[in-house]
């Protein structure tokens, strides 16, 4: 590259030394250009020769070459160099531009970890991610990337898990947690149990995925592509009717006057603006969106979010939280603290999700040993002597079962009723808590699309509840997963076939409805293999905010795709047409040729920055 | 069989595009995508003659651009 400029910058010498003379030495100031024309342009001329010999003609060299010899042979040596040289600092350009998108999108892939340190029988040994086998132990270091998936066995340190997931907040991991290959240990010394092998690893699914996203080709690529092969032909057939026609057939003016303009027209045949800047565009989204922990399958499905129509959401796991959380606390006669107190511990043997929740609200240590003649009744709830009073927590059926005057809650949720030595204590609201961003997601959402509706299988109440609080447009509850298949076929019929219907999913049981929606949207995947599987696009983190964030960036990725398409057609026939009718000359080709394939890349790199 | 290549040296656009139509043509080669920018060519193949198909691929390839560099990634 380096090489490449400072031959472009002697050649320029020698040609800004030629157009000096020319007015006044003839020859000295034609031998300065051709000079100047062979350092800049002997490999084109070369790399022309070659491919005729073999056949192929019309490729960029070749249309090159053509229109400065051509340009020599009508004495315009100027304009021959200057077009060799504007080409030449065209591609230098192009090779820089490319190169540097090349390099930003290869950053977003560095956290491909280089080794892994294993433990061999209390030794430390650095070897290939690949040779580590599940079960193995890996010792991870402060400022290392995790190479492979695995449990905490022993250690605590803050994760930096921006790269999987967006999210800028470190993570805490202790003994016990999962941690996820790519997440980078910031500070603690990490001793991990290896659970799947590195091919299996998440760090290597997510490469996977977004080098393989330009496999799926977006419409406009497609066109594109089609377009320059004919494109390059029908100009240079345009090139060689302009130069034979009017001189020979209507007599006008002499075949040099033609055949300069046909000359101008072979700079502008080549196809490369187009070619290079709208994948180009669609690539910088998928890599823009995934360092936003947004992974996109395919330029395609980048483009077809940009028509969202509908969205459908489903309920559990994507706009609430699925899991169960306390919501509210009536105790009778006694604080809530209290109820609270009581009702964990006579729940705490239990693994029950409710008891899970009622567990986690109380936030202080359970005493095991304050709790007796523990008991669940199925169906029913769990019977327990606390401190020596007898606890009953259950549902309605066990307070009219134990003959209990209980005081009938209509909270809408899963309803605890507790009873402290026979006597009526309270009662405990449980339900799945929305998520702190759904609403606000919701709503910005609106002007993106038309409609956003909710499935869920939960009951009626609870549905309509959260989809009020959230401002849905449909709400449909109580489906088995095979009802969500049917809603989601009937919402596409009515759906037009210029737009699209998005469905979001927690990526657990929905695998049919992800493959049924124009686009599968799959959240809170990191690490669920199935949901990677069956979605189109996967959202790392758990956040319903990211959609709006990968809808706005699909929208400007496809706007700036659209922009480069509408402006290298049309500065490219607006100059055609001008130099036909002599209002252009070499000059304004080479513009149309190089200075709009640089300004289109230029454009399309906007696309990496979301 | 699934393989995927890496094309060193493949620095112009529509040369990607046309050394996709030209491999897409190889007998053997029942996919073909190759991405420009991880300079990716990613292939479906049939299972037999491997040699040969790999050969024709090459081939293929370097008729567009005789610089490039085929390696398996």
């Amino acid at each position: 590259m380096k090489q490449r400029l400072i031959r472009f910058i002697i050649s320029a010498v020698f040609f800004a030394v030629a157009l000096i003379l020319s007015g006044h030495f003839f020859w000295p100031a034609l031998a300065l250009f051709i000079i100047a024309y062979i350092i800049a342009g002997y490999d084109v001329v070369w790399n022309a020769l070659r491919n005729i010999i073999r056949g192929k003609l019309f490729d960029e060299n070749f249309l090159m070459s053509v229109a400065t010899i051509g340009a020599f042979f009508i004495e315009e040596y100027a304009e021959a160099v200057a077009v060799m040289l504007f080409f030449q600092l065209g591609e230098l350009f192009q090779t820089y531009a490319v190169n540097k998108s090349r390099k930003s999108i290869a950053a977003l892939m560095d956290i491909r970890p280089d080794y892994a340190n294993i433990m061999v029988e209390g030794e430390i040994k650095k070897v290939d991610p690949y040779d580590v086998a599940i079960g193995d132990f890996i010792i991870v270091q402060p400022g290392e990337k995790i190479p492979l998936d695995g449990i905490v066995k022993e250690g605590n340190a803050q994760l930096d898990t921006s790269a999987l997931t967006g999210e800028s907040l470190p993570r805490e991991a202790v003994t016990g947690d999962m941690v996820l290959s790519g997440s980078i240990n910031l500070n603690g010394i990490l001793k991990v149990e290896v659970t799947s092998e590195f091919g299996e690893s998440t760090v290597n699914k997510i490469l996977d995925l977004v080098e393989n996203a330009g496999n799926k080709k977006s419409n406009s690529e497609n066109f594109i592509t089609k377009f320059a092969l004919v494109y390059t032909p029908i100009v240079v057939g345009c090139a060689v009717l302009l130069a034979v026609v009017p001189p020979f057939v209507f007599r006008l003016e002499t075949f040099s006057f033609w055949l300069e303009r046909a000359l101008s027209f072979l700079v502008v045949s080549c196809p490369c603006a187009l070619v290079i800047s709208v994948p180009l565009s669609f690539f910088g989204g998928i890599g823009g969106a995934s360092k936003a922990g947004i992974l996109i399958k395919g330029s395609n499905y980048l483009e077809a979010l940009a028509q969202a129509d509908t969205i459908v959401w489903d309920k559990t796991g994507t706009l609430t939280r699925g899991e169960f959380a306390v919501e509210e606390i009536k105790a009778v006669d006694m604080s809530k603290d209290t109820l609270l107190e009581f009702t964990a511990h006579a729940e705490s043997f239990s693994s029950h999700p409710i008891s899970l929740s009622l567990k986690e609200s109380y936030s202080k240590e359970i005493e095991l040993e304050r709790v007796k003649d523990y008991e669940e009744i199925s169906g029913f709830g769990v019977s327990a002597s606390v401190d020596g009073h007898k606890v009953l927590a259950g549902n309605e059926k066990l307070m009219k079962e134990r003959g209990i005057a209980y005081k009938k809650s209509d909270a809408i949720g899963t309803i605890v009723y507790v009873a402290i030595n026979e006597k009526f204590a309270g009662s405990i609201v449980i339900a799945d808590q929305i998520k702190k961003d759904s609403a606000a997601a919701i709503k910005s959402l609106k002007k993106h699309v038309s409609k956003q509706v909710m499935l869920t299988g939960d009951v009626d109440s609870v549905g309509q509840k959260v989809g009020k609080e959230l401002g849905l447009d449909e709400v449909y509850t109580q489906l088995l997963p095979t009802d969500k298949v049917a809603r989601v076929e009937e919402l596409l019929s009515k759906v037009s076939s210029k737009k699209k219907l998005v469905f979001v999913g927690d990526g657990m049981n929905d695998a049919p409805v992800l493959a049924r929606a124009d686009i599968g949207i799959a959240m809170g995947a990191l690490g669920s293999d199935v949901a990677i599987e069956a979605a189109d696009i996967v959202i790392m983190n758990d956040e319903p905010s990211k959609l709006l964030k990968a809808i706005e960036i699909s929208k400007k990725t496809h706007g700036i795709a659209m922009q480069n398409i509408v402006f290298a057609l049309v500065v490219k026939i607006g100059i055609l047409i001008l130099i036909a009718f002599g209002l252009a000359n070499m000059w304004a080709a080479v513009f149309a040729d190089v200075g709009v394939c640089v300004l289109a890349i230029l454009n399309a790199m906007r696309a990496l920055k979301s | 069989m699934k393989r995927n290549y890496r094309i060193d040296g493949l620095d112009c656009a529509h040369c990607a595009a046309k050394m996709e139509k030209n491999v897409s043509k190889v007998k053997g080669v029942k996919e073909v995508s190759i991405n420009f920018l991880t300079t990716k060519m990613m292939l479906d193949l049939e299972d037999e003659n491997l040699d040969e198909i790999i050969a024709g691929i090459e081939a293929a390839v370097k008729d567009v651009d005789p610089r490039v560099v085929l390696k398996r990634a």
